[in-house]
């Protein structure tokens, strides 16, 4: 029985994962530099929506993704473009629900890093002629490299790590929404222990690495940048 | 002396007084048994001053906390396999095994169509929620009833699976399914168009299995409710809220 394939949730957790990472460094920058560099008065009130699924029960994510990826919300609107009546039980859909519950921990460390150089480096680029364009892409986002290793590893490791979303919306489809933690769920509901126990150990170990790695880097990087004149 | 003669009365107000001994037990109910163990309780708790709280899960989840030592003292489950496998490996009382519901399954599209028997061959919805075959009975059997309809190949690809019948019966409700097998004892309170019975033929019976845990043993509560759960106003309860009843006391035969 395809039941006992725990290749697939790995490599379709994998390929969750990165996709998901990818699209929140694209999208989860701007936010970054727009939290980091405005002055806006609405600035934390949008750091805190941003932050709200670090709090929110994933239930409480998973039952609204339910109804806005349903045929009565947006989710289905976009799926009956191509015929389909809801974006639930897809890798689409997935996705949309782990770009959601993985933002904060992209943007938290870019932004950290963004506010970290402060405005003398851009100011000194500004005198010597940089465009504004020139100076992010030049000045501050070599500057901000550790924010941005830190926040795809963070977010690449909790979209691993998501549960309740995936199983509130996922529909548990082989090779499309059965992820690693479902694939565990089900293998400790079934007492199918040995499958089980591999790929939780697996998890550990990963999330052990994660975890060193990025304290590890963070160390190295602080270090470098007191030891500059 | 006084103060001896003093207790015995006291003991005997109690023992006449059954209320007064009322006890406290936690019992582990299948999902698919949330409305009507809601009911049972109330003609339970009422009768004999016991009180019952419920843990709802799908028994497949419920059976891997027992093993674990979850404190339940009774566990309802939805099939047989778990509490059978519950006595052999001495989690449960042996001997206390009975079947107290045999579970009804029906086709439900969420009362935006009517739904009858050709509604599956006829409509070909893209996506049909069944509750998870490996760990949910109701699950099993709407395989087992795409199979005998001799539709279970339209429909391999198409099925979403739900951790048990209640997420099945949500992703039915919130439109994210079309069309959906899950428990009469779900839907027995709306229109009668709203779904289709599958006749018990084109599944094996989903007889459901109570038993007395090995931690409830001396719990009387837990005791007082399985043996109220077998009879006659327990029985009326049931087969009012969307399960059809075993035949004999001890239950169908084990399969």
């Amino acid at each position: 029985m395809d039941d006992l394939n725990i290749w697939s949730p790995i490599l379709l957790t994998a390929k969750l994962a990165s996709v998901t990472t990818l699209i929140l460094m694209v999208i989860g920058t701007p936010i970054a530099w727009w939290l980091a560099r405005s002055g806006s008065r609405f600035r934390e009130a949008v750091a805190a929506v941003v932050a709200l699924p670090l709090v929110l029960p994933p239930t409480v994510l998973g039952f609204y993704l339910l109804m806005a990826l349903g045929p009565d919300g947006p989710g289905g609107m976009i799926a009956s473009l191509y015929g389909a009546r809801s974006l639930a039980f897809t890798f689409e859909g997935l996705v949309i629900g782990s770009v959601i519950y993985s933002l904060p921990f992209v943007v938290q460390p870019i932004r950290n890093a963004f506010e970290a150089i402060g405005d003398r480096p851009l100011e000194v680029a500004a005198t010597l002629g940089a465009s504004p364009w020139d100076r992010f892409w030049s000045v501050a986002v070599p500057l901000a490299r550790p924010g941005f290793l830190t926040g795809a590893v963070l977010g690449f490791s909790h979209t691993v790590g998501e549960f309740g979303v995936v199983l509130m919306i996922g529909g548990n489809i082989l090779g499309e929404t059965r992820v690693l933690s479902v694939a565990i769920y089900d293998y400790v509901e079934t007492l199918n222990w040995a499958p089980a126990h591999m790929l939780a150990a697996g998890l550990l170990v990963f999330s052990f690495l994660v975890i060193f790695t990025v304290m590890t880097l963070e160390k190295r990087w602080r270090f470098k940048r007191e030891d500059r004149p | 002396m006084l103060m001896l003669r003093f207790a015995k009365l006291l003991l005997l107000l109690a023992l006449l007084s059954g209320p007064a001994f009322a006890g406290d037990t936690r019992v582990a109910v299948a999902t698919n048994f949330t409305h009507a163990a809601r009911a049972l309780t109330t003609a339970f708790e009422r009768e004999t001053g016991h009180r019952v709280r419920f843990s709802f899960g799908a028994t497949g989840q419920l059976y891997a906390q027992i093993s674990q030592g979850a404190p339940f003292d009774a566990f309802l489950a939805a099939d047989q396999v778990r509490p059978q496998r519950a006595e052999v490996e001495g989690l449960a009382v042996r001997g206390s095994r009975f079947t107290y519901a045999m579970g009804a399954l029906v086709l439900y599209g969420g009362n935006k169509r009517p739904v009858q028997e050709g509604t599956l061959a006829t409509t070909a919805p893209d996506r049909l929620a069944i509750a998870n075959p490996a760990t949910a009975p109701y699950g099993a059997a709407a395989l087992e009833t795409l199979a005998a309809m001799g539709l279970l190949e339209t429909y391999q690809e198409r099925l979403v699976r739900g951790t048990n019948v209640a997420q099945a019966y949500q992703f039915i409700a919130t439109g994210n399914a079309e069309l959906g097998f899950v428990a009469l004892a779900q839907v027995f309170d709306q229109a009668p168009t709203d779904y289709w019975l599958v006749p018990a033929t084109l599944h094996r019976p989903i007889a459901q299995d109570a038993v007395l845990l090995t931690r409830g043993e001396t719990n009387d509560a837990a005791r007082a409710f399985l043996t109220f759960l077998q009879g006659p106003e327990a029985r009326a309860i049931i087969s009012r809220m969307g399960y059809h009843l075993p035949t004999a006391k001890g239950g169908a035969s084990d399969g």
